[in-house]
Order: C-alpha cells, then sequence, then structure tokens
C-alpha cells in the first residue's frame, strides 16, 4: 500500500478513485463550487489523464495547484480554489 | 419461503431485467419459489433518446412512450409508487403511496437521473434542453423560429445522459439550418467543461477537426457558472462571458436522493463494483445504468448490456450458485452527424472507441434501432 505524505491540509477531499475521465476533474470542479477562496481541496485519483486535465484548468480557471504527490496506486492533486 | 426480488425504476434498465428475469427464473415463478415488483412511479415506461429528435420536428415525445403494463411480462408485478427511503439492514422499502414497507430479498436500483439546472444560477429560466419531455417541446418552438443569431450549446454537467447527444445536436442543428439556408445567418458556439470537446480523448479527437471543418466555435474549459437571462449572457468559472440568442444547455445531473439518504453513494449514485454491479456499502443491493457508478457511460446500451450481468448474478444466487457474470464496461453509441449521416462508438474498460466514417447506412440503423427498442424493451432484442 501507498503511503503519500505531505504537509498540506485540506479542507475538502474529492475521492474519484475509479473514476473515469473525465469524472475527476468534472467532481473536482463541482467540489470547488461550493468551496470559499483560499480553501484547499485534495482530489485523489487513480486516472493518468488528472496529471494533466487538472494542473491545465487550474491555470484556466485562475485556481491554484499547491502540490501533486504521485503513488503507486493513486495521485493526490492539492487546488487552492482562488 | 418465497424470495422476493424488487427492482425500483421502469426505465431502459429496470424494464429489461423485468423481462430477463421473467425468463431466466420461468421455472422458479412458476412455482411461487421467487416473486419479482417492479417499482415505478409512473405507469408509463419512457424512451429517451426520442427526445433528440423533437426539437428538429422529426419525433413526437410521445413516440417515446409506452404502458409499462403493454412491455413487461405478465409474470412479473407491476406496482405504481415512488420509494421514499431504503433502509438496506431492515432490507425494506418505504413508498409514498403505502403505509407498509416493502420487504425484499434482492434489490436492484435503476431510479436513472434527475436533472439538477438549479446548481446554476439562471440556466433554468436562461436555457432551453432536450433532455426532458417539456425541454424538447420547448426548444422545438424556439428552434422553429430561430432564423439568426447566436446558437450557443452548452455542456453543463457531467456525467450526463448519452455523453454524446451534445455533439450530435451541435451536428444535426448545423446541418438543419444549412438545408434550411439559414446557417450563414446563425452562429453556433460549442462548450465542454474540460479542455476537449468530449471526455474521452478518441471522440473529442474525432469530433474536434469536424467541428472546426463546419464554421463551430469551440469553447473548451467551459463550466456555467450563472447565466444572466435578460441580458443573454452566459459566465463561465475560468472568467469566459458568451453572448447567446438560443442557449442550448446540457443541464447538471444527479440521481435520486434516497439512494444518498441510505448510505449507498453520494448525489444519488450508487457505489457498485464495476464488473459485478453490486452495491459497495450493502448486501443483496444491485444497481444498473445510469444509477450505477461504475464510470461508464450514462447511456441505454450500457444498461442493457449490464441486464444480463445484473440477471445471471440474481439467479446463480436464488439458485445458490456462485455467480459468474460481469460486466465489461461494454458500451454501443450511435452518434449522429448531420441529419442524413452517423457514425458510432464502441467500446469498453480496456478498449477505446474508434469512430468509422460517418454514412448514410449507419444513421438509417440508429433510427432502425430506435424503432425496434421496443422490442429491446420486451426482452426480445
Amino acid at each position: 500500500m501507498t503511503v503519500i505524505e505531505t504537509d498540506i491540509d485540506a479542507d475538502a477531499t474529492v475521492d474519484a478513485r475509479g473514476s473515469s475521465c473525465p469524472g475527476p476533474l468534472m467532481d473536482l470542479i463541482g467540489k470547488i463550487r461550493d468551496l470559499e477562496t483560499g480553501d484547499v481541496v485534495v482530489l485523489l485519483s487513480d486516472g493518468e489523464e488528472s496529471l494533466t486535465d487538472v494542473p491545465e484548468w487550474a491555470e484556466e480557471s485562475g485556481n491554484r495547484v499547491l502540490e501533486i504527490v504521485e503513488g503507486d496506486e493513486h495521485n493526490e492533486i492539492y487546488v487552492e480554489k482562488s | 419461503m418465497t424470495e422476493h426480488v424488487v427492482i425500483v425504476g421502469g426505465g431502459v434498465g429496470g424494464s429489461v431485467l423485468a423481462n430477463d428475469l421473467a425468463d431466466r427464473l420461468a421455472p422458479e415463478l412458476e412455482d411461487g419459489d421467487v416473486r419479482v415488483t417492479l417499482l415505478n412511479d409512473s405507469p408509463e415506461h419512457v424512451y429517451k433518446p426520442v427526445w433528440l429528435y423533437v426539437p428538429f420536428g422529426q419525433s413526437e415525445v410521445d413516440d417515446g412512450r409506452r404502458p409499462l403494463a403493454d412491455l413487461i411480462d405478465s409474470r412479473i408485478e407491476i406496482r405504481i409508487d415512488r420509494v421514499t427511503d431504503i433502509d438496506t439492514d431492515a432490507k425494506t422499502l418505504g413508498c409514498r403511496d403505502s403505509d407498509r414497507p416493502i420487504e425484499y430479498d434482492h434489490l436492484v436500483l435503476a431510479t436513472g437521473v434527475t436533472l439538477a439546472p438549479e446548481v446554476v444560477p439562471g440556466l433554468e429560466e436562461g436555457g432551453h434542453n432536450y433532455y426532458s419531455e417539456a425541454g424538447a417541446e420547448a426548444l422545438r418552438e424556439e428552434l422553429l423560429s430561430f432564423t439568426e443569431g447566436h446558437l450557443v450549446l452548452s455542456v453543463v454537467g457531467s456525467p450526463h445522459m448519452c455523453p454524446v447527444a451534445p455533439l450530435e445536436f451541435t451536428f444535426m442543428a448545423d446541418d438543419w439550418l444549412r438545408e434550411r439556408g439559414l446557417r450563414e445567418d446563425v452562429e453556433i458556439t460549442y462548450t465542454y467543461p474540460v479542455g476537449r470537446v468530449h471526455g474521452t480523448p478518441p471522440i473529442a479527437e474525432w469530433a474536434r477537426p469536424v467541428l472546426d471543418d463546419r464554421d463551430i466555435n469551440v469553447e473548451t474549459f467551459f463550466n456555467a457558472e450563472s447565466v444572466d437571462p435578460e441580458a443573454k449572457t452566459m459566465t463561465s468559472m475560468e472568467g469566459t462571458e458568451l453572448d447567446y440568442d438560443l442557449l442550448v444547455s446540457i443541464p447538471p445531473h444527479r440521481g435520486i436522493d434516497v439512494i444518498e439518504e441510505a448510505g449507498l453513494g453520494e448525489k444519488g449514485w450508487v457505489d457498485v463494483d464495476n464488473h459485478t454491479l453490486e452495491a459497495e456499502t450493502a448486501e443483496d443491493v444491485y444497481a444498473l445504468g445510469d444509477t450505477a457508478d461504475t464510470g461508464a457511460p450514462k447511456s441505454g446500451s450500457v444498461a442493457h448490456y449490464q441486464v444480463s450481468t445484473v440477471g445471471q448474478r440474481l439467479t446463480s444466487r436464488i439458485r445458490g450458485r456462485p455467480p459468474t457474470a460481469t460486466y465489461d464496461g461494454k458500451t454501443l453509441c450511435f452518434i449522429e452527424t448531420g441529419m442524413d449521416e452517423a457514425t458510432f462508438v464502441a467500446f469498453d474498460y480496456e478498449n477505446a472507441p474508434s469512430p468509422p466514417p460517418p454514412s448514410e447506412k449507419i444513421h438509417w440503423s440508429k433510427l432502425a434501432y430506435n424503432e425496434s427498442y421496443w422490442l429491446t424493451a420486451r426482452g426480445l432484442l
């Protein structure tokens, strides 16, 4: 089992493991709609596309990817709502 | 003791499964060892793919309706009521019109989707859609009188029913306006929430050049945040503002609240094993079609293919055998590319789609399937 370590405390978690593209990004966008500016959400995704989809969308939308932690079974992508 | 199978939902998945079980479990039904109840909140079955053609005057909403009693095998008990709560520990269902709960031994949830336009302020008032009977009819009235201006097709919510239908509508509108000599006076824009024109990369790679060739504007990474019905503008989370004269949206979708309240999954989608379609958080509960959160598209073909998996697994359990049938993500969708041509995609969890060149033959195949669908609903095709 992968142990993922980071210093970032997320305000919300979106567990999109097992969800196929574009599910993880859409789940993340849905959660960000509900958050306040400055809140941090972590997306758990085992889809490879998320590693490119999420940073591209964050850049387009003005939100900020704080950290991407890659694991063997899934990745964690930390996004701050701007 | 008689085992009771309850199917909630009389759409494609629930109806085809009811007829499938009538066939598979014929001996047990005849001997009274098994009862199968199909529970639906309407006495009619609705075939939603018909709605795509309604705005163009090519179908009527009534073409997609049939009484359940005409479609469902007589060995299945049809009950018209609406589920108000699910207790998976007691294995009971509460219903709106009954004081006594329904007890089940095996439960199949095929409750489908509901539209949630209220998620985006102004969308309900400012936009049209063809994802409901009333919406498709209202859009037809608007489209018939629409001779110039800016037509915007915006995919607001995902996942949504029939993932290729937004592309189909856009291609059909383009062709329909050309045939009527109006295309030069109508600008068309297609918006999609992620960074390509469809969630599935091979479909996006196929569709993008088709959109470009037809002078259809494309806005990707467009997640509608609000619609101003007075000013006729929509604004995205990404900061883009679009003016429109006619807005056709794919509204956000969600499942029924009862599923989340029962702890079976979020937003009304049941968390299931993608292959067995058995619920992750409860025993003897299955989900299929739009209700099952498998990652497969919310499409009638998916529900149809999933029926044989659930039907076989249920039958095996009732007969005391280990269930072995699994669903592999099989999906087949026709894609109208105009008023007279279509292509299709076939794929599963492991294999990506590759659409063949559009043809008139595939278009007629789609229309023929829509007509013969009633045989599918009866479990004959």
